[in-house]
């Protein structure tokens, strides 16, 4: 499917997203300093880090919802500009209204073309479309009903779709696994996993858990304080990168396929949301 | 006779289209606002002698923005609250220099559609006309940022143009539904029939089509009743609005029960 | 005395019984409304506020139409909107614009009904105005003890439910986890508020009464974030308001056209939209300093890494 007047030449390994020397300052505070990263088609990454990290204003850059201080953002190798059908995104809230008269279905309807003017004239081959993205997140057998009655899974996959649909290359899931069970947060990344390898599309979750996604993350992304680094996990999830990225001691333990990020005993690690379970000591991610 | 009908259906069918999406939003208190304060408009024409119609646009239509803009600072219900009781202020003075005080506040505020002339049927079919085409072009990103505000931006639909815009139309709406219906009740049509409309489809289009249906019964009804007894037309409006909406919930009620393994309403955090 | 201040004050103010009775009222009312629409606006019922004041139409056109005094119509009325707003649920927010806006347009037009029938059966007019726009000069001194006793009685249930009040306003879950009767309270609150609206009707008319009760408070919040400071500045808002409208409204008879007047409701509105607008500058100045202290918050700069 073609899109506006953007070729798109090759598909491994071409870069979809480059972030370079990304800083936000807000209300006084540093909130990132010289994020710098790089996607590829097809890549799965994810964007870890403790609630407070920068995650949701590193997101908000990339959307172009949050000017930079410095630094810029590349999309498919050219400077963002404000119609980006090339990122889909899935935010982290959102509320619909148990009684709008609007299906799931109506929703991914949507997705494809909402930002132009107009009313969308029915076809079979938008139809056809809306059945197709609907198989591909297992959404068909709730489609029909109010978006505003189902469950905040169901919905998030409606919402997967509705970004789908637009054929974006890069899919941005603003911490999509926060409030699932752990199941449906496994068959979720799954369902990513899968549709990243197949449709080509690059992936960019964030998450303050690095477990669920562990199997299949490609490249990761770690912010802490507001800095970041990024490689592969085995790269990135060592113990001497992450005590430079803290700026103090930290561990990295591995139980059976799990890693456990866990700052030294007796340390002050600042980071809001976790619960030390070793006395004096913390567990990060 | 005829035009009363005809004007009062054409009121019927923007009200409809219109109230969908302000059902949709939660703009209930902006479409009660902005009628309110156009009633300053109409007040400040009669006093100058200007066409009724025009003065309901303009102060509507600053109304709207007024609302649009405040709104971004500062508390959204309290700004909306405020900029309404200042223009009806207003009216109240205008009206109060004039000499027909009492009955053009009472038409103006209850409507008087047998006062309709012919010659504003032609103006009310344009407006209308124009209200319309406005909601068919910004029908999709509407849509989009009335139900997903963020998504909407990440596309780069500006919600706030789209309040602007859906506020400006609202506006338009409401100056030429008010001679019909009066300031006071056009709201209650508008947001009475989609109301009641949501509880009879999941689909936009046909909620839409419903909301025009079932604006076009009450109004007829409307006329018909106020024909017979004499009563003003915005009491059977007023009252044949609520009860739509009871039938509207009832329904709703009815048919979450038969559904087998309902699903409880769920919002995602 | 009169001679001095008599570019500000028409002749015949201070010795006008009406005027008396206008400012003595108008400052009660004030009170009245200032203490109640401070927690209107910290829960976010501004439209619940307006519904109010509209239905009291309903309440004081009924009241026309059956013949009793305007003040109990409006208390009655609002009272019974209070109810069936509570059975509504205006304390949940899904839903509640809507089913309050049906409330709102079946009362109004109830409302128009009353009117018509009245004005048809009676054959007089200015009911209508009497009721929406209000007659601060014509309230009749027999009102006076009635008055009197129903502010008395509003001020004394916001003085009883005053904490568990502000408690649940700002955080309806913590309160009630430490043992508010939350649904009550809020249904207390709502009864204060029916009557203050009823109050405020009498004084510069039903539609207008929002004015009242949403804009003093919600200058006073924008000033300070002291409760306590809110109410009495609300207060002290709305008082002067009303007294300089009464003052401007007054000397108006001299204005054009001559011998009319303009009415009391219009200045006490605008100006309390006009304190609200200006309420507004202290933090819009606050924000710039802070603006320009810190370095380009969230400006984009032109990407010059390559």
């Amino acid at each position: 499917m073609g899109r506006e007047g953007i070729s798109v030449a090759g598909l491994d390994g071409e870069e979809i997203l480059g972030v370079e020397g990304i800083s936000v300052r807000l209300s006084g505070r540093e909130v990132l300093r010289e994020v710098s990263f790089r996607i590829r088609a097809g890549e799965f990454t994810g964007l870890i880090g403790s609630n407070g990290a920068g995650k949701t204003t590193l997101f908000r850059v990339i959307l172009g919802l949050q000017p930079p201080t410095a630094g810029r953002v590349l999309v498919a190798g050219r400077p963002r500009s404000a119609r980006n059908p090339l990122i889909g995104y899935v935010p982290q809230k959102f509320l619909l209204d148990p009684d709008a008269p609007l299906r799931g279905r109506d929703l991914v309807a949507l997705g494809i073309d909402a930002q132009r003017p107009g009313v969308p004239r029915p076809s079979e081959s938008r139809r056809a479309l809306v059945e197709e993205m609907l198989e591909a997140v297992d959404a068909a057998r709730f489609a029909d009903t109010r978006v505003g009655r189902l469950s905040g899974g169901e919905q998030q996959r409606i919402l997967i779709a509705h970004a789908l649909i637009a054929r974006p290359r890069l899919l941005l899931l603003d911490e999509p696994l926060a409030n699932l069970d752990l199941g449906s947060a496994h068959e979720v990344v799954a369902l990513l996993a899968r549709i990243a390898a197949e449709q080509q599309i690059a992936v960019l979750i964030s998450a303050h858990e690095i477990n669920p996604l562990l199997p299949v993350m490609d490249r990761i992304v770690y912010l802490a304080h507001g800095r970041a680094v990024s490689g592969t996990t085995d790269e990135v999830i060592r113990a001497d990168v992450l005590s430079k990225l803290y700026g103090h001691h930290v561990d990295v333990v591995h139980v059976h396929d799990r890693v456990l990020i866990v700052a030294g005993a007796g340390e002050n690690t600042d980071l809001a949301g976790h619960e030390g379970t070793f006395p004096g000591a913390e567990i990060l991610t | 006779m005829v035009n009363a009908w005809t004007v009062a259906s054409i009121v019927a069918v923007v009200a409809g289209v219109v109230g969908f999406f302000t059902v949709l939003r939660g703009s209930a208190f902006a479409a009660h606002a902005i009628p309110n304060g156009s009633f300053a408009g109409a007040a400040g024409a009669s006093l100058i002698g200007v066409s009724t119609l025009l003065g309901l646009g303009v102060f509507a239509a600053g109304g709207a923005l007024t609302i649009g803009l405040l709104g971004r600072r500062g508390r959204h219900d309290v700004a909306t609250a405020l900029a309404l009781v200042a223009m009806l202020a207003l009216g109240a003075l205008f009206l109060s220099l004039s000499q027909e005080y009492e009955s053009a506040v009472y038409s103006l505020l209850f409507g008087e559609v047998l006062g309709i002339s012919p010659n504003e049927l032609a103006p009310t079919a344009i407006l209308a006309g124009l209200c319309i085409c406005a909601i068919v072009v910004l029908y999709r990103p509407l849509m989009l940022s009335s139900v997903l505000p963020e998504v909407a931006s990440a596309r780069g639909i500006s919600t706030f143009r789209m309040e602007i815009a859906f506020l400006l139309v609202l506006a338009l709406a409401t100056a030429m539904t008010v001679p019909v219906v009066g300031t006071l009740l056009i709201f209650s049509l508008m947001i009475g029939a989609p109301a009641a409309a949501r509880s009879f489809t999941d689909r936009p289009p046909l909620a839409m089509a419903l909301s025009v249906l079932i604006a076009l019964v009450i109004v007829w009804i409307a006329i018909a009743a106020s024909y017979e007894t004499n009563y003003p037309v915005g009491f059977f409006v007023g009252t044949g609005s609520a009860l739509a909406y009871v039938i509207g919930r009832l329904t709703a009620a009815v048919r979450r029960t038969r559904q087998p393994g309902a699903l409880a309403p769920h919002a995602a955090r | 005395m009169s001679h001095f201040l008599s570019p500000i004050f028409a002749p015949g103010f201070f010795e006008s019984e009406a005027v008396h009775i206008a400012l003595a009222v108008g400052a009660l009312v004030a009170v009245v409304t200032g203490v109640v629409g401070v927690f209107t606006v910290i829960r976010g019922q501004s439209f619940a506020g307006e519904a109010f004041s509209d239905l009291g139409t309903t309440g004081g056109a009924g009241a026309y139409f059956v013949g009793v005094g305007t003040l109990w119509g409006f208390v009655i009325g609002n009272v019974i909107a209070a109810g069936a707003m509570e059975a509504i649920g205006v304390q949940r927010v899904r839903g509640r614009d809507v089913a309050t806006g049906i409330v709102l347009g079946a009362g109004l037009g109830l409302a128009a009904l009353f009117l018509y029938l009245y004005t048809t059966e009676h054959s007089t007019t200015g009911a209508t105005v009497t009721i929406l726009f209000g007659s601060a000069f014509a309230i009749s001194s027999t009102t006076l003890p009635l008055i009197a006793v129903l502010s008395g009685i509003v001020l004394a249930l916001m003085l009883t439910i005053y904490r568990p009040l502000l408690l649940s306003s700002i955080n309806a879950e913590l309160a009630s986890a430490r043992g508010i009767p939350v649904r009550l309270v809020g249904a207390l609150y709502l009864l204060a508020l029916a009557l203050a609206a009823a109050l405020a009707a009498i004084t510069i008319g039903t539609i207008l009464s929002t004015a009242l009760i949403v804009g003093p408070a919600a200058s006073a919040l924008r000033l300070t974030r002291r409760p306590l400071t809110a109410l009495l500045t609300a207060a002290a808002i709305g008082i002067a308001a009303m007294w300089v409208g009464i003052v401007l409204a007054y000397d108006s008879y001299h204005w054009p056209p001559a011998g009319q007047g303009w009415p009391v409701s219009f200045f006490v509105v605008m100006l309390v939209f006009l304190t609200y607008l200006l309420s507004g500058l202290p933090e819009a100045r606050r924000r710039r300093h802070a603006a320009r202290a810190a370095p380009a918050a969230g400006v984009m700069q032109p990407a010059t890494n390559s």
